[in-house]
């Protein structure tokens, strides 16, 4: 039987075609296009003066910065309490498929939806965050018109939203996990906390590693969150590579958009594909 | 074995306020104020209406000449063909993806691997677009819908062919299956329970995508149902109750779609974001 013959490269052409057309050119000649000044008029070639305005002009490169901070954060912060929580659902308790329902839905949901809802319970003065806060007595503070807080506030709700479905993969892998394991451990005297720190946290490496890489690629692509809470505001606070690239491309300066979508291309290339490369070798060790 | 049971106890309870506060509260808040009057609703506050405002809904289905009911129509139709599309190539590309392990199907593999993490490129897309005289196309926005999601689909699909014996194909070549035979009458027949995971998984992204529509697929006829959300914070900007109720609009298909399909979706997502 010729494998070549039955597995005919014909059963992929659709498949190839469709990616190639819209996808794979449009990548290829946007290399090309962020070095262009670029307008309804057409394209100027102008070297890499696109890159250069971007690390120079502030209301820019901030946008490099928090991309970076947001990547980062959302992709570690939610690691604890994720691991804890799935812990936690995989116990004895009566009412955990339940939980775990309710915890996965939101990531059903559109990113503008959860937007909306949470930029009006930060309303600073009437919203229910900070109301909840004036019960215990603390004065609330400005969520997402402070400069320096808003970032942290849109990552805090992407924290809210990405422990969904990290949460239910710590849980796959936590039940994937062979019994004998703890049987081993608890004969050997381990107590609850030694059975989690040298089973469960090691078993589950894998898991941990693919939520970090999601989450991180995810962090430097995200747009939505951020659109409908902030719009990029209060002034460049909370803008990233995404962000930017809409609002120039709004502006009428597509070279400079396409720049912004480079960049997020080389941010991936550069950091999220060595990242997976060393996290997955500290696995096989 | 007391003490373990009211420590359980303990947990159930803890758990579930914990989860009321940080994962329900949010839900109830759009809900209760969708369903109070304006002014009512503007106080942002967490309580119950007066009287049940259902007519909030019904207005906000209204704003703009039905948009709401043109932008189901169209996120129904953009998801549907490019579901269906994203079935029949995807379910191909994996299974020869999965049997043939040579060096050119090594390297196809790897291209699409890389979709899997690039961001798309906006304005070459629309500049490509534009060129074909399909951009704002209803063809155009249904093949980027699915080869947004393409890498993702072959993903799933090659990692499931894995699990189908190759003998049942070879016993079909024997009895004289030409190529595509195999595949349509063989191998796609056993392929059910991972096309519903490949429907319904890019069923609710393309249903919930914003970004691909906002830039590729702009007009006030285009417009999807993520968008009459975007579309109506600024015109609601005063009237909370119809934005949340447009909220909870869009809320309830995925909740019944949830309902229905609870384990799948869960599994679904889980091993679809695991292998990537």
């Amino acid at each position: 039987m010729d494998k070549k013959k039955l597995y005919s490269f014909w059963f992929l052409t659709p498949a190839l075609l469709m990616f190639t057309i819209f996808f794979l050119i449009p990548t290829v000649t946007s290399l090309y296009f962020s070095m262009t000044v670029w307008n309804i008029d057409g394209a100027k070639f102008c070297g890499l003066n696109n890159f250069k305005m971007f690390f120079q002009e502030d209301s820019l490169n901030v946008g490099i910065r928090n991309t970076l901070l947001y990547a980062v954060l959302t992709s570690i912060l939610k690691l604890v309490p994720a691991f804890f929580l799935a812990v936690f659902l995989t116990s004895k308790i009566r009412t955990k498929n339940i939980l775990r329902s309710v915890l996965f839905f939101p990531s059903l949901l559109s990113l503008i939806a959860i937007g909306i809802m949470f930029k009006a319970m930060m309303h600073p003065s009437k919203g229910v965050i900070n109301k909840a806060l004036a019960v215990f007595g603390i004065t609330g503070i400005d969520w997402l018109g402070n400069t320096k807080i808003a970032m942290f506030s849109v990552i805090g709700v992407a924290i809210w939203e990405g422990l969904c479905i990290a949460t239910m993969m710590f849980i796959a892998s936590i039940q994937a996990i062979d019994q004998n394991y703890y049987e081993a451990a608890e004969i050997d005297g381990a107590n609850w906390w030694q059975k989690l720190r040298y089973v469960t946290m090691p078993q589950t490496i894998s898991a941990r590693n693919s939520i970090i890489i999601l989450a991180f690629i995810d962090g430097i692509r995200s747009f939505e969150l951020i659109w409908s809470m902030t719009g990029g505001g209060p002034g460049f606070a909370t803008d990233v590579l995404s962000s930017i690239v809409y609002k120039q491309y709004a502006a009428g300066y597509y070279g400079l958009s396409t720049a912004g979508n480079v960049i997020m291309l080389i941010l991936i290339s550069c950091l999220a594909y060595p990242l997976q490369t060393w996290l997955l070798k500290r696995e096989e060790n | 074995m007391k003490k373990k049971k009211t420590k359980l106890l303990i947990g159930d309870i803890l758990g579930c306020t914990g989860m009321f506060i940080v994962y329900i509260i949010p839900f109830l808040f759009i809900l209760l104020n969708a369903l109070k009057d304006r002014k009512g609703a503007n106080k942002l506050s967490l309580s119950l209406p007066d009287t049940f405002h259902w007519e909030n809904f019904l207005e906000v289905i209204k704003v703009r000449d039905f948009q709401v009911l043109t932008a189901f129509r169209n996120s129904a139709l953009i998801t549907f063909f490019s579901v269906a599309l994203l079935v029949v190539a995807g379910a191909m590309a994996g299974y020869v993806i999965q049997r043939r392990k040579d060096r050119k199907i090594k390297m196809v593999n790897n291209l699409f691997m890389v979709g899997l993490m690039l961001p798309p490129a906006v304005l070459p897309t629309i500049w490509l677009l534009q060129n074909l005289h399909i951009y704002k196309s209803f063809f155009s926005i249904v093949m980027l819908e699915a080869v947004i999601n393409l890498p993702f689909t072959i993903m799933l699909y090659r990692g499931y062919i894995s699990t189908i014996p190759q003998e049942l194909e070879e016993a079909g070549y024997i009895d004289g299956c030409n190529r595509f035979e195999i595949f349509s009458r063989i191998v796609f027949p056993l392929l059910k329970p991972i096309n519903a995971t490949v429907i319904i998984l890019n069923a609710i992204y393309i249903f919930n995508d914003f970004t691909t529509p906002l830039y590729f697929y702009p007009g006030t006829d285009n417009v999807t149902i993520v968008l009459t959300l975007y579309n109506f914070i600024g015109q609601f900007q005063s009237s909370y109750n119809l934005l949340f109720a447009d909220v909870i609009i869009i809320i309830i298909p995925m909740l019944i779609l949830f309902i229905i399909f609870n384990k799948r979706i869960v599994n679904g997502m889980v091993a679809g974001a695991v292998k990537g």
